[in-house]
């Protein structure tokens, strides 16, 4: 290690910002547009959907017929480098805590293959401490944010449709996609139990929107990004076109190691370590804004120590890493017999659910305190590995083509049962809000470092009988849904109190938020309502991390919001040399 | 709806022509020459991280399998997916070689697959005195048909039960996701389109109709 150094840049940048996911994309696009220097460092390598989507490529052109591994676990075409594990780079848990930690390493990070459900936050969603007693209100309130929201509808696409409703606002929404056969049958059977289900709302173009970014052609495929940019992702709508601005330097393979400060406690830039060359390096900016992902942002705070912040950075309040919730997740799925022997045709439609079921009913009247929306699955899919698995469960129970078979078997009259059965499946799942509490949190391992000789994270994260209560809910709809649709349950049906209720871990849903929230007391709270830390004025978290709550709706476009919020506030505190 | 058309409305489109045009291989046309690129399935087909590259050029350099291995493996694939007036066999799936590769990338599979087979040979050479794959056709269709039915099986036979439950769910999951397989179970998606809704006759088939808000508000072509 003799010639081990540590390599400064000579430019003294306007912005050093840390992750291009969402968060971090949205704050090099709109300071990259307002003529300022930015440094945008990102952990892992260049990825460009354009030239890397795996989009339209068929099953058998991966050896492992589209299976996942611990490189891409949402399977071998998804468009997400790496996932639950990542090798050197561990992170541990403290008691019986069960936390799972998705981390992308790729520009654009997880945008490039997330559900791109695009849902705002409610009025009532900023206010739920006022509601219920339960958790924190914000800082701010739906009014500040939808300004945000209604542009980024428009700037990056959104389709849906303005349904008045109280807490799922109406916006500015592309035509959605009409539903497919077998969300007609969930939209009959869900409606006559009393669950309402309305178009969703993705982030994919059924109309063009701009000459750079082309409209959806219905492959199904948004998972694993898109090569025509015809959905959203930071790589291909954000960073691609902040680097064309001219005003961005990308650095790849850069892992942060510490956020630097200098006497005063005011941030001057970042220390990371390249993953090519393995070299320590510095670089300088007149403001940090930290978009790593929520428990990374927190890491990198924590990991920041000087003489003026002894606890890490903005962590006078000892609130970073606290208040770390996801979302609640319970599935359910069966099959429909009236769908066998279904009539073949395309049906792929866009990557993901064409209708939804926003959450319908009144905490007041139930015996838990927050919502779940219902998301939906189902119908004709590519064959990957896995295809039809446990068929020797599902032939000897039906007639196939009218005749009684026994379970199991081969041979010709097999092959009759795969194409009997193929497209009649349907699956549900919920995604509702947990209760951010503070000793729901991620701290710095006191013995443990990756393979950059960082220190990892340690978990301590548990459900309550709140979140608990809720997934058994969330399973009795989906019996109810299932029930009147006349399916048989396949899985799904077997949870008590014995697993929760089927409650996923913490973690699991990757809507992972919080960790370094916003409000207006610095004792309570490490950022201000401008994402602002209260201890070092020049520092701005833009992911999840400064999320009080997050509501039962997937949290994307709400960073989004907030990031371009924050970035056009940085854009005038320098112009007024406030920072 | 003719590709051609819907290849020049993307275009329309204005993004990426190069890009679609070169990406909608149309699933009808991938016959001989898709099938051969199957065979020769190498890591670089699709897009690899630095990581993933190292990890595949490891596997494929391995060899798990014995010949006398992969001979059983074929023909218990092609009894389970024989060819039929629809399609044809496993083997002709090239399942074996998918078998081969997958247990080398999960290992959880070698061993209910090996020792399953040497349970197979083992009831063949105490019943007929020869491994399975020297027996006659009539003589493995004996020890299969003890095994390949979960609910009539003897309670003697409910390791090869397992074993066969996996091998029928492998070689199904080879067949289905190749070529011949996906044409077969019938497939038609992956390739650039317009959605437009369910069609007429199935709406009708199910007694369904798209409201009319549905109609006014949703995208149509």
């Amino acid at each position: 290690m003799g010639d081990l150094q540590i390599k400064k840049q000579p430019k003294n940048y306007d912005a050093v910002v840390v992750g291009s996911g969402a968060g971090g994309g949205m704050a090099a696009y709109v300071l990259a547009h307002a003529g300022l220097k930015v440094c945008l460092l990102e952990a892992g390598p260049m990825f460009d959907p354009k030239t890397d989507s795996n989009q339209l490529k068929n099953p058998w052109d991966s050896p492992r017929r589209g299976a996942s591994t611990k490189f891409r676990p949402f399977g071998d075409f998804d468009g997400c480098y790496w996932g639950w594990e990542i090798d050197g780079e561990p992170y541990t848990q403290k008691g019986d805590s069960k936390w799972e930690w998705w981390r992308a390493r790729m520009l654009g990070g997880r945008t490039n293959h997330w559900g791109r459900i695009s849902l705002r936050f409610g009025p009532k969603d900023f206010k739920r401490k006022s509601i219920d007693g339960l958790g924190d209100d914000w800082p701010i309130g739906y009014e500040d944010i939808k300004p945000y929201y209604d542009e980024i509808d428009k700037l990056l696409g959104v389709f849906g449709t303005n349904e008045g409703l109280e807490n799922d606002p109406d916006g500015f929404f592309l035509p959605p996609p009409k539903p497919r056969l077998h969300e007609l049958f969930i939209k009959r059977s869900a409606t006559s139990v009393g669950v309402p289900v309305i178009p969703a709302r993705l982030s994919i173009l059924t109309k063009q929107i701009n000459k750079e970014r082309g409209q959806c052609f219905y492959c199904a495929q948004c998972g694993r990004s898109c090569k025509v940019y015809g959905d959203f992702s930071s790589s291909s709508c954000l960073v691609i076109p902040a680097l064309k601005t001219g005003n961005v330097d990308l650095v790849t393979n850069a892992m942060a190691r510490e956020v630097l400060t200098n006497k005063e406690g005011l941030a001057t830039g970042v220390s990371y370590i390249n993953k090519e060359d393995m070299q320590e390096y510095q670089v300088t900016g007149k403001t940090v804004v930290l978009a790593a992902s929520t428990c990374e942002t927190a890491r990198l705070l924590l990991n920041s120590k000087s003489q003026r912040h002894p606890n890490g950075l903005a962590n006078s309040s000892n609130v970073v890493g606290k208040y770390l919730h996801d979302s609640t997740g319970a599935d359910m799925g069966g099959i429909i017999p009236e769908l066998f022997n279904r009539k073949r045709y395309n049906e792929d439609g866009v990557g993901g659910m064409h209708v939804y079921s926003p959450w319908w009913l009144d905490n007041k009247k139930l015996d838990f305190p927050r919502g779940y929306h219902i998301e939906y699955g189902g119908g004709f899919g590519m064959p990957l590995y896995g295809f039809n698995w446990g068929i020797e469960n599902l032939n000897g129970k039906y007639k196939i083509n009218g005749k009684q078979k026994d379970a199991g078997g081969y041979g010709a009259s097999l092959k009759e049962d795969y194409r009997y059965f193929f497209g009649a499946h349907v699956g549900m799942a919920g995604r509702g809000e947990a209760i951010a509490r503070e000793d729901s949190y991620c701290e710095i391992d006191p013995s443990v470092v990756d393979k950059y000789g960082i220190p990892v994270l340690r978990f301590h994260t548990n459900y309550t009988d709140y979140e608990i209560k809720q997934a058994k809910h969330m399973k009795e709809t989906f019996t109810e849904i299932l029930t009147a649709m006349k399916a048989e349950i396949m899985w799904g049906n077997d949870d008590g109190p014995h697993n929760n209720w089927g409650l996923h871990n913490p973690g699991n849903i990757i809507h992972e938020a919080g960790t370094v929230r916003m409000g207006n007391d610095p004792k309570k709270s490490p950022l201000n309502k401008w994402c602002q830390a209260h201890d070092c004025k020049n520092l701005f978290c833009v992911d999840g991390s400064p999320f009080v709550s997050q509501a039962d709706k997937n949290i994307t476009w709400t960073i989004l919001a907030l990031s371009m919020r924050t970035s056009n506030h940085i854009v005038d505190e320098l112009k007024k040399q406030n920072i | 709806m003719d590709r051609r058309k819907s290849i020049k409305t993307l275009l329309v489109g204005g993004v990426s022509a190069s890009v679609i045009v070169e990406a909608c291989n149309p699933s009808d046309n991938k016959t001989a020459t898709t099938e051969q690129k199957a065979a020769e399935a190498k890591p670089s087909d699709i897009n690899r991280m630095a990581e993933e590259k190292e990890y595949e050029k490891k596997l494929m350099a391995e060899k798990f399998f014995t010949d006398a291995e992969m001979a059983s493996i074929t023909i218990l694939g092609d009894i389970i997916i024989p060819k039929d007036d629809v399609s044809g066999s496993a083997s002709d799936a090239k399942v074996p070689d998918f078998i081969e590769f997958i247990v080398k990338d999960m290992p959880e599979h070698q061993t209910p697959l090996r020792g399953g087979l040497r349970w197979l040979d083992l009831q063949c050479l105490t019943r007929f005195e020869k491994p399975f794959k020297d027996c006659s056709h009539e003589q493995q269709m004996q020890v299969v048909d003890d095994i390949a039915w979960p609910k009539k099986a003897k309670q003697e036979m409910v390791q090869g039960v397992a074993f066969f439950s996996l091998m029928r769910n492998l070689v199904a999951t080879g067949f289905y996701t190749s070529p011949i397989g996906v044409k077969d179970v019938g497939y038609i998606g992956n390739a650039p389109n317009q959605w437009n809704g369910v069609p007429a006759d199935v709406l009708k088939q199910y007694n369904l109709a798209y409201t009319e808000k549905e109609l006014k508000e949703c995208v149509s072509f």
